[in-house]
């Protein structure tokens, strides 16, 4: 239990580091800005209780708020991401999945259904992000594309980040 | 009672995400709407030691460009200088007066952070409310305008860049004075765009744009940038200008903020004509 915990944190302070530190300097456009920290939300167990997903979101996004200096912003979206997460794997999951405490990972659930998993959270929260930081449907567009275009980079990142780093967890 | 303690108890969860969503939300609106949530406190300015400790590192690798930068601007503050003028008159006798009264001083300061492809962009710089800097005072960069001091802490301060939604910063034509306001649209962080300039103005390429003096933030006549390209919709009666940015917010690494004596004043006598209507 206490291991777990700690390789939860461990996770969480080594996501907001190659965030903040390699995502967010790899600059390439106006229109790709991705942003990977949300794996740690989405690789959260599944049977996890919803208002702890909903806490351990609020303090995600708290954190990247503080270093992005944009208040609400980034805590807005992570719990509106949190709470569609436990909808999304209602009706996702299986009861095994429930019993069993597994985590939503390429390697316990198979690739298409990650993919779909990690595209469907991954659209919400760039969409809460995005709209609220333009903050007017002026663009609406504009905000659209760069939604979509961060979105599929992000996941795209977010694979190889699960297939590099999360492969252990079959073991258990 | 009963009822509702149950129906408490069964919808917790939407509950709890509903008072997070709003509380996060409200400070959302009011960070944008009157920057007064000074969140750089809350925060105690650990992400800015954060990324001060990262630029300590990085910044060796760029000292060529930051010395480059510093030597072109001290080459332009030179020409400005009185003994690089050729005095033409006779004789000058020089009296003490009061007329010239010190309205600006600038005060120097390192980017410890910076993004540019957002759509809205923050900087972070190392000085704060120790060295004097408040919310609301304009910063410029060696070659032009660079943004609008958000909030502040000890030792820290954020800018709200130009290449930011909220940023609207008043500009002129250097050759007329007409008047434009500055705003970037998410697109290209070379550019930005001047909107609000008169369709009766006569705008070609490579005109310079310069700050406006009716602007309290900057002294009149910094450079912005100049005219990329222009265009004007058959029932439009102002023009679309596509302005190039002086200053590269790419390699940024020295700001100045500036502190205006007299922002105050002009405040002060602006309000009056408010309570006036």
């Amino acid at each position: 239990m206490i291991i777990e915990l700690l390789t939860y944190i461990a996770r969480f302070v080594l996501l907001i580091l190659l965030q903040l530190l390699v995502v967010n300097n790899l600059e390439l456009t106006t229109y790709i800005n991705p942003f990977i920290y949300i794996i740690f939300i989405l690789s959260l167990p599944v049977n996890m209780k919803p208002w702890i997903v909903l806490i351990i979101s609020f303090f995600t996004g708290l954190v990247m708020d503080s270093f992005y200096s944009t208040p609400g912003l980034h805590m807005g979206a992570t719990i509106f991401m949190g709470y569609l997460r436990g909808f999304y794997l209602r009706i996702a999951a299986n009861k095994e999945d429930f019993e069993t405490s597994v985590s939503p990972s390429i390697a316990d659930k198979g690739i298409v259904w990650f993919l779909v998993y990690a595209l469907t959270l991954t659209l919400a929260h760039h969409l809460f992000l995005f709209f609220f930081e333009v903050y007017s449907f002026f663009e609406f567009f504009r905000t659209l594309l760069r939604i979509t275009s961060s979105a599929l980079f992000s996941v795209l990142l977010i694979v190889i980040g699960e297939l590099l780093f999360f492969k252990k967890t079959k073991t258990r | 009672m009963r009822n509702l303690i149950y129906f408490l108890y069964k919808y917790y969860t939407f509950l709890l995400f509903f008072a997070l969503e709003m509380f996060s939300v409200i400070i959302l609106y009011r960070y944008n709407n009157y920057q007064k949530a000074n969140f750089l406190n809350f925060t105690g300015g650990i992400a800015s030691q954060f990324y001060e400790t990262v630029n300590n590192t990085t910044n060796y690798f760029s000292l060529r460009e930051i010395n480059d930068s510093l030597l072109t601007e001290n080459a332009r503050l030179r020409g400005q200088l009185l003994n690089a003028y050729y005095q033409n008159g006779l004789a000058q006798t020089s009296i003490n007066d009061t007329v010239y009264k010190q309205q600006y001083t600038y005060v120097a300061a390192n980017v410890v952070n910076n993004s540019i492809m957002q759509r809205n962009n923050y900087i972070t710089i190392d000085k704060g409310a120790a060295h004097g800097i408040k919310p609301d005072m304009g910063v410029i960069g060696s070659n032009g305008v660079v943004g609008i001091i958000t909030s502040v802490s000890e030792h820290y301060s954020t800018i709200r860049s130009a290449l930011n939604s909220n940023t609207k910063i008043s500009c002129m034509f250097k050759k007329n004075n007409a008047f434009g306001s500055l705003e970037w649209n998410g697109d290209d962080p070379k550019f930005s765009m001047l909107k609000y300039v008169n369709k009766h103005v006569e705008v070609t390429m490579n005109d310079e744009i310069v700050t406006s003096n009716y602007s309290t933030l900057f002294p009149q006549g910094i450079p912005v940038g100049k005219v990329y390209s222009h265009l004007i919709e058959a029932d439009d009666n102002f023009y679309n200008i596509k302005v190039e940015l002086n200053t590269n917010f790419s390699t940024l690494k020295n700001v100045y903020v500036i502190v205006n004596f007299m922002k105050e004043e002009q405040l002060k006598v602006e309000a009056t004509n408010k309570s006036d209507n």
